[in-house]
């Protein structure tokens, strides 16, 4: 059972309901309280959950670009991949679970920015990804500037697509519940391009079902570091460096984007690309 | 109007052949439909093995539609149980002979009814989200909950209402007589023989608390909906994902709603000679989501 | 109260709402024309269109109005390639609108056949005694009084259309009041409350008149009897 402590009184009667009901909750689970702390025996980390090739539910495993580097990470800090417990991070959620140690750090596409940093601390980053565009292998797309006119499709609330619309304002913006949807309606023709970061439009072509259907255009124009979330005051960030560091020297970084873009038709951004850790504050 | 056939004669051999025609060229238009959509998703590889298969492994039913219908049911529960109650409250609240009473639970329901429950889940979920009251990853149930409970509640509130002033008005007399009070009257002789009456009504909102549920994957609620779109992104098959969506939801639906309707013939009888209360609110509330 | 006041400048509440009214209106129509031929269906002494209307019903009732919208836009939009306009966005709110309707006319379909219901028989035998046949009786005798007596829960469903216009954002209509409400919120959380009892209180004054308007109409049109 999920152990939670619900403090308003407010909620109080529903919340009671709700945890009665919680049998087999899918989020965190902390076995025995606090387990996982300092003793480096077990790990919960953060990833998405919907996003493949950086970080999906499998079906009771996980996989992804995030979940190799996690695991990675892990196995320096001596963790073993069976003591990772895997916590669903949605991008609204993600400064909330670290605030309520919820879980130990974050491997979500998670950008490092001067303002998440006011709450929670960051090792890394092990990635730089771009906003890039995702078009149909023999479109003749090759940046924002070729989308006047042109049809492309966002999620719901994504301010990099707005950037574009403000900048291009011939652009027909589509917001849509999830990327699937997205790439659905490029697939049938009626969209001509899809954006976001890099990395996560490389993930979706290189899915089994879309596999030479789509290309990333590589040709970024954003700058998004990708960072390790953690706790503020995580006395972490120093072995999370230094393993992310060995991961780029040994070659399994590369391999990891390389296996989990197999079929994208994507090259990550070299110049940028392997990051150096920032030093940890 | 109840025996539909007197629309039409009993049909002579013209009429009869006229049916027979008109029955073969629905028939036909109707199949013509039919293998129009099958052909367009056919063309459009949408009928593809691939697209299909995944359905067959236990993988898929054990970490996608099982884990999402679960979550959904779980969710539609919660809000059953809890909409009762809140309409048990608010429904005696406007029956109350305390005029304050009357207003109050009268002002809330009428809002609440007007209100969107999808606008009510969004804002619970970021303001119980922001306000650090309820664990973040429990926020979305919570609100999805405390959404669907608000809004059928009110529903259920009115369903109490119009069933208690359906019923004769003896029955609160023969109450007053063996010396309850209004209130004892109400809750021990009105409410019961309500509830039985507008059982069938109360099962038809039930069918909505398990539509509303799917609202929940906007609110990022991993129910039935979020989980088979999770399918479809790593599978590449969204359309058919949804269309099993879609299949689980009728089939559950369409159960209660035949349970609904038999229970209706059911009580019949012990609901013969009473002004018919509830009629249009089945209607209105059925087409909420 | 000022900063309050600020966010209309900075966003625009009565456009989203005028996007809300717009869906409505379109779906409404279309779902009340649609709905009638199906209740038409549901009465008529032709089995396969009986069977149909059935279908229709029970399938439409029964989905989510979620995955309807999604099936308009990954469905109609996306694989059978329908453009119902030149403009995308234009095309995608009336695919929308479609979704809207298609859903609601199930609702729209059962409210006339309760009106059917509350014809007396002696009417529909009255009209096959003057030699009216299915579709002239239905046009001049059953229908009029069955629209007179379908008012109330014809006025319900519009109520629910309405309310679940909002749920059009998650088709693909993005400028509608639930998103911009999301936004709002997002970018304001310090006025979360202030901010839902506008967008709430928008819909209570969309939705209460016609209540008391179908009430007051479905009372004095209603068939003396």
């Amino acid at each position: 059972m999920r152990k939670t402590r619900y403090a308003a009184a407010a909620v109080a009667a529903v919340a009671a309901l709700t945890l009665s009901a919680c049998g087999g909750g899918d989020s965190a689970e902390s076995e025995g309280g606090g387990g996982g702390e300092g003793g480096g025996e077990s790990l919960r980390i953060g990833i998405k959950f919907d996003q493949p090739g950086l970080g999906y539910d499998e079906g009771g495993s996980y996989s992804g670009f995030d979940v190799d580097v996690a695991k990675y990470v892990a196995a320096e800090l001596g963790v073993s991949e069976e003591n990772i417990e895997w916590v669903e991070a949605p991008s609204a959620n993600r400064e909330n679970l670290l605030a309520n140690e919820q879980v130990d750090m974050i491997f979500a596409t998670y950008s490092i920015t001067d303002t998440r940093k006011e709450t929670v601390d960051f090792a890394g980053p092990y990635f730089v990804a771009g906003q890039d565009l995702l078009v149909p292998t023999d479109s003749d797309i090759t940046g924002p500037e070729d989308l006047e006119g042109k049809n492309l499709c966002s999620v719901t609330g994504s301010t990099s697509a707005q950037k574009i619309k403000d900048q291009y304002p011939g652009v027909q913006l589509v917001e849509q519940p999830g990327y699937a949807e997205c790439v659905t309606a490029m697939g049938g023709g009626q969209i001509d391009a899809v954006t976001t970061d890099d990395i996560i439009l490389a993930g979706l072509a290189a899915q089994e079902a879309n596999a030479g259907k789509f290309k990333v255009v590589g040709n970024t124009f954003s700058e998004e570091r990708y960072g390790v979330g953690l706790p503020k005051g995580s006395d972490r960030c120093g072995d999370i460096n230094s393993a992310i560091t060995k991961m780029i020297g040994d070659g399994a970084w590369e391999e990891a984007i390389t296996s989990n873009t197999e079929g994208a038709d994507y090259t990550f951004n070299a110049e940028l690309n392997p990051p150096e850790p920032e030093p940890c504050a | 109007m109840s025996a539909q056939q007197v629309l039409f004669d009993a049909p002579g051999p013209r009429a009869r052949r006229n049916i027979l025609i008109g029955n073969i060229v629905g028939v036909l238009v109707g199949l013509g439909i039919l293998a129009w959509i099958i052909s367009t998703l056919a063309e459009k590889g949408q009928l593809e093995a691939s697209m299909w298969t995944p359905f067959l492994e236990s993988r898929t039913w054990e970490f996608f539609i099982l884990p999402g219908l679960v979550n959904t049911l779980k969710a539609a529960a919660i809000a059953i149980v809890t909409s009762v109650l809140f309409g048990l409250i608010f429904g005696v609240g406007r029956l109350s002979h305390l005029a304050p009473v009357r207003w109050v639970a009268g002002i809330v329901v009428e809002f609440l009814r007007a209100v969107p429950v999808l606008l009510m889940m969004i804002f619970f979920w970021l303001a119980l989200g922001s306000s650090g009251a309820v664990q973040p990853q429990d926020a979305p149930l919570i609100a999805v909950v405390i959404a669907l409970t608000l809004y059928n509640g009110s529903v259920i509130a009115e369903l109490v209402r119009s069933g208690v002033q359906g019923l004769p008005r003896g029955q609160r007399e023969a109450g007053m007589a063996i010396g309850l009070t209004a209130n004892q009257s109400l809750r021990s002789i009105e409410v019961p023989q309500a509830l039985i009456a507008m059982l069938p009504a109360l099962i038809s909102q039930f069918v909505v608390i398990l539509k509303d549920s799917a609202l929940g994957f906007i609110i990022t609620y991993p129910e039935l909906l979020q989980y088979m779109r999770r399918l479809g992104v790593g599978e590449g098959n969204i359309i058919p994902s949804l269309m099993v969506a879609a299949a689980i939801f009728i089939i559950i639906n369409f159960a209660l709603s035949t349970l609904a309707t038999r229970l209706s013939v059911l009580l019949s009888f012990r609901t013969k000679g009473r002004k018919p209360a509830v009629v249009g609110a089945i209607a209105m509330d059925a087409a909420s989501t | 109260m000022e900063d309050y006041l600020s966010l209309f400048e900075t966003y625009d509440v009565l456009a989203a709402f005028w996007v809300n009214i717009q869906l409505s209106f379109w779906a409404a129509i279309w779902a009340l024309a649609i709905g009638t031929v199906l209740a038409l269906f549901r009465i008529s002494p032709i089995p396969s269109l009986q069977w149909f209307g059935a279908a229709y019903v029970n399938i439409f009732r029964n989905t989510p109005l979620t995955i309807i919208l999604a099936f308009g836009f990954l469905g109609l939009f996306s694989v059978m390639q329908i453009s119902l306009a030149a403009d995308l966005n234009a095309s995608l709110f009336r695919i929308a609108i479609v979704g809207l309707a298609v859903y609601h006319a199930a609702f729209v379909c059962e409210a006339i056949r309760s009106g059917v219901n509350t014809v007396p028989l002696g009417q529909a035998e009255a009209a096959r005694a003057i030699g009216l046949s299915f579709l002239p009786a239905a046009r001049l005798i059953i229908l009029p009084q069955a629209f007179r007596g379908a008012i109330a829960p014809l006025g319900n469903v519009l109520i629910a259309l309405i309310k679940n216009s909002t749920v059009a954002a998650a088709g693909s209509v993005a400028t509608e009041a639930s998103g911009l409400m999301k936004t709002m919120i997002e970018f304001r959380s310090d006025l979360v409350i202030p901010i839902f009892f506008t967008f709430a209180l928008g819909f209570v004054v969309l939705v209460i008149p016609i209540g008391l308007l179908t009430t007051w109409a479905s009372r004095k049109l209603a068939v003396a009897r």
